[in-house]
């Protein structure tokens, strides 16, 4: 067990975990911001992403000590702006469905749009490849990507 | 909250089947609709479990199916707020508990808004009913004087206005009405509207609980090495290693496999990593894909029980042509996003448990057996699901919790990784599908029959031999639309020990995909397009016909495809609606499958939310398709090999084909859309296949480099 200085949607936090812990359980049980989603453990299903220092993370694959002083986004932090396009147009198309992947897909798509506002369709596509939806909601979730890159 | 009141209700609800189809809230007990919360304030009016309505005018509604994705969270809410007439802004929206005034809250079959039509809207008019008498009482006027809008009751010979809120507590004094008037179809301002879903805006900020998110003081947190095989056991099993690692509190057996308790689900992972268990292997250890589907190719060359003879069997004719086939597809896993997991309290001979579930009732069921309590002492909070598609209408996770927080003297959070949900499942049952059809000298078909073999899910369930008329896997294998002389369904039963569940559209997943890809290799023998071969087999005023003539035409059909290019068609009818599906793929050189668009026409009677329909179109097909081209549960020595989803994988963003979704606009009957699409998208997409191809696809998941 170590402590671990993170910055979390702005707030700094102290957490006590052994240094493997991974990103994701300290977000989910220490912290109890529980918007970042297990879904496969392995990074291979996206529904635990993040962002750290402004980059797409799987949360799950990341263990605390290698985020220690970094600056961490999760969805809750995302959700403090409500007028955030991606959550607009995610509402206006109806995209989600059970909803479990969607923050992940929400936090993938904010990072790329921060460092791309108008990728390619290639781009997309390989980006979002790493989050994975049960329900199908890709056809909706293209949509609101092509609105928002075509509107900015 | 909510569901601290409920044992103070004093109102009853008597709710009866009606040949075993549906439920009809009949009656109202005319007890006073009347409670107070704790602090006497505000006063609520709650006629049922339903509707609570506050005297500050807010309206609660309480959804007794679960929210899995599929939208009952908004569509059952909407047929109780286009009978009470309130503002659909302000409306509070609650999933239900485990209780049996809600009916019968098993989600699946279909059947949420079938069997919530007729009763959801009768709650919502009687609660309307008794607010209205009791503004007429109050304006010295009659009922029928008055009207309802908004949540508003209005005085039509004074113009005068009385908010709900101010109602409340004359309307808790009155009887409850016995029976009630509810709106003609042309007055609906609710249904039949796109409609925003209600649960949306939570799930995408991240603050919405799913089951894996609810959190209890004192809770602990929980994980579970299960039995590997089928049958198995624990001869023994040694956590010194477990528990020597900082947090983990406990490690004990339990019912289903080994389970480690610790300060968070990532020292109890760890811990479960760690423990070294002596498994006792079982009587099924040898078991495996290939010894069952052995024992299924043994039936081929039995006749089966005879399950649904069509018409009668003619001798066979001169210059009839015969056609005959072989389908087969595997045991598959339901991997719901959300893992398992549940969120139990065991306190002084009670348990709450908090639940992503499909069946709150089953649940209690099986959690007061499993401890020996009452059921009344067992209450179910049903909670968002990260998906369901049957997986949750088994409830093994809630036993396990419950068993632990028994064990622990404190909450548990139990949560399985993603591989022990995909080994522990309980799986659709693989099959055999022996075709044999005939033509008659014009190229009529003449006679359809179809074997299936495949283990039995209620045998399973019921572990007690079924007899054939109980057979539980004739859905979809036969299509009674069509115009065939002579049908025949038969079956056998393979007996095996995995596990089986309810997947998503149960057999209607496996018996359409045989059927209708059959049905283009007789439109082929016949020389006739798949189209028009099924066009010819329906009825003029058939709704099957009408969808399929929907799909052909908005696909395009007769359009002239370039090479490498495909196109498919499949029907089908059940859940009482009816739909096709036209597949578009492409090949290229190197037989690199891609499917660029599903056309879907679907008719489901009168639609109560237009927007669901079209999503759960898309949401079949997404769903269908991630089995036909990728999935496969593979059983070696007696268990699932198969773990993440790097080996059980699902439909990624790029592989989603285009779907457009075009609804028939009627108002018959409301029928179901969450699983009709799943049977259709197989056999579609493996007759676009072929087109391009000439290869017929016979087995899934479709494999080209094994088709000739």
């Amino acid at each position: 067990m170590a402590r671990y200085a993170i910055e979390v949607n702005g707030t700094q936090r102290t957490v006590e975990v052994d240094g493997d812990t991974p990103l994701l359980w300290v977000l989910r049980d220490t912290l109890g911001l529980t918007g970042t989603k297990f879904g496969c453990g392995e990074g291979l299903c996206g529904a635990c992403t993040v962002h750290i220092d402004r980059k797409a993370e799987k949360s799950c694959s990341v263990p605390i000590e290698k985020a220690a002083g970094k600056s961490i986004t999760t969805i809750e932090g995302l959700a403090a702006n409500k007028n955030n396009p991606i959550f607009k147009i995610w509402i206006e198309r109806e995209v989600s469905q059970c909803g479990y992947c969607q923050p992940g897909q929400i936090m993938t798509l904010a990072a790329m749009l921060n460092q791309n506002a108008k990728p390619s369709p290639q781009q997309i596509a390989e980006t979002m490849n790493g989050v994975l939806c049960r329900c199908g909601t890709y056809q909706r979730i293209r949509e609101a990507i092509e609105t928002i890159v075509r509107e900015g | 909250m909510a569901e601290r009141i409920k044992h103070t209700r004093r109102e009853f609800i008597r709710i009866f089947s009606v040949g075993g189809s549906g439920l009809i809230l009949a009656s109202y007990v005319p007890l006073r609709g009347f409670i107070q919360k704790k602090g006497d304030t505000p006063k609520v009016f709650a006629p049922n479990v339903f509707i609570r309505i506050e005297s500050s005018g807010l309206v609660t509604v309480i959804v007794p199916r679960s929210e899995l994705g599929q939208g009952v969270f908004t569509s059952l809410t909407m047929l109780v707020a286009e009978e009470l007439e309130v503002d659909w802004e302000k409306i509070k929206v609650e999933n239900a508990f485990s209780d049996k005034r809600f009916g019968d809250q098993n989600t699946g079959g279909s059947t949420s808004i079938r069997r919530s039509w007729e009763p959801l809207r009768v709650v919502g008019a009687t609660a309307k009913t008794m607010l209205i008498t009791a503004a007429a009482a109050r304006w010295k006027i009659t009922p029928s004087d008055c009207s309802a809008e908004m949540g508003v009751v209005v005085n039509k010979i004074s113009g005068t206005k009385l908010p709900y809120g101010e109602l409340v507590e004359d309307a808790s004094k009155l009887p409850v009405p016995t029976s009630v008037k509810l709106k003609d179809p042309k007055d609906y301002k609710i249904i039949g509207k796109k409609i925003h879903r209600l649960d949306t805006p939570g799930k995408l900020y991240g603050e919405a609980l799913f089951g894996i998110d609810h959190t209890l003081p004192g809770m602990r947190f929980a994980t579970i090495s299960h039995i590997p095989t089928f049958g198995g056991g624990i001869k023994s099993f040694d956590a010194t290693r477990t528990k020597a690692l900082n947090g983990v509190l406990d490690a004990t057996a339990i019912s289903t496999g080994v389970a480690v308790i610790a300060e968070s689900t990532w020292l109890a992972f760890m811990g479960k990593g760690l423990l070294s268990v002596n498994w006792e292997p079982g009587p099924n250890a040898n078991v495996s894909s290939e010894s069952i589907r052995n024992s299924m190719s043994a039936k081929l060359r039995e006749p089966g029980e005879m399950l649904t003879r069509i018409g009668t069997s003619a001798m066979p004719q001169k210059n009839e042509t015969v056609i005959e086939a072989v389908y087969e597809t595997p045991f598959l896993a339901h991997a719901a996003m959300e893992p398992m997991n549940c969120l139990a309290h065991f306190k002084d001979g009670k348990v709450e448990l908090w639940a992503p579930t499909q069946n709150p009732q089953a649940a209690q069921t099986a959690v007061a057996r499993a401890l020996r309590l009452k059921e009344e002492d067992v209450t179910v909070y049903v909670t968002f699901s990260g998906g369901g598609f049957g997986r949750r209408g088994d409830v093994d996770y809630a036993v396990e919790a419950a068993e632990l927080s028994k064990h622990a003297g404190k909450p548990i959070k139990l949560t399985w990784t993603r591989e022990e949900d995909t080994r522990h499942d309980f799986y659709r049952p693989p099959s055999i599908h022996q075709l044999k059809g005939t033509l008659n000298e014009h190229g009529k078909p003449a006679s359809l029959r179809h074997h299936v073999i495949t283990p039995s899910i209620e045998e399973f369930k019921s572990q007690t031999k079924l007899d054939p008329a109980h057979y539980d896997f004739k859905g979809g294998a036969i299509e009674r639309e069509y115009q065939i002389p002579f049908m025949e369904l038969t079956g056998s039963i393979v007996t095996t020990p995995v596990p089986l569940g309810y997947w998503r559209s149960v057999y209607r997943s496996q018996n359409p995909f045989a059927l209708e890809s059959f049905v283009d290799e007789m439109a082929l023998a016949a020389r006739k397009d798949a189209f028009e071969f099924r066009r010819d087999m329906l009825p003029e005023k058939s709704r099957l016909l009408n969808v399929l003539t929907i799909a052909a035409q908005k696909s395009d059909w007769y359009a002239a495809l370039s090479k490498g290019h495909g196109r498919g068609i499949a029907c089908a009818s059940a859940y009482d609606s009816y739909c096709a599906f036209v597949a578009e793929i492409t090949l290229d050189r190197k037989d690199n499958l891609k499917v660029d668009r599903y056309v879907c026409a679907i008719d489901c009677g009168l639609v109560v939310n237009p927007d669901t329909v079209e999503a759960q179109m898309q949401s079949c097909i997404a769903f269908a398709l991630s089995a036909a081209l990728k999935q496969r549960i593979t059983v070696r020595n007696g268990g699932v090999s198969e773990g993440n989803f790097d080996s059980y994988p699902i439909l990624t963003y790029e592989e989603m084909p285009k779907v457009e979704v075009h609804i028939v606009q009627n108002t018959l009957p409301v029928g179901g859309i969450g699983e009709l699409g799943i049977g259709v998208t197989a056999p579609a997409l493996c007759n676009a296949i072929y087109s391009a191809t000439g290869k017929r696809v016979r087995t899934l998941p479709v494999d080209l480099t094994q088709v000739n």
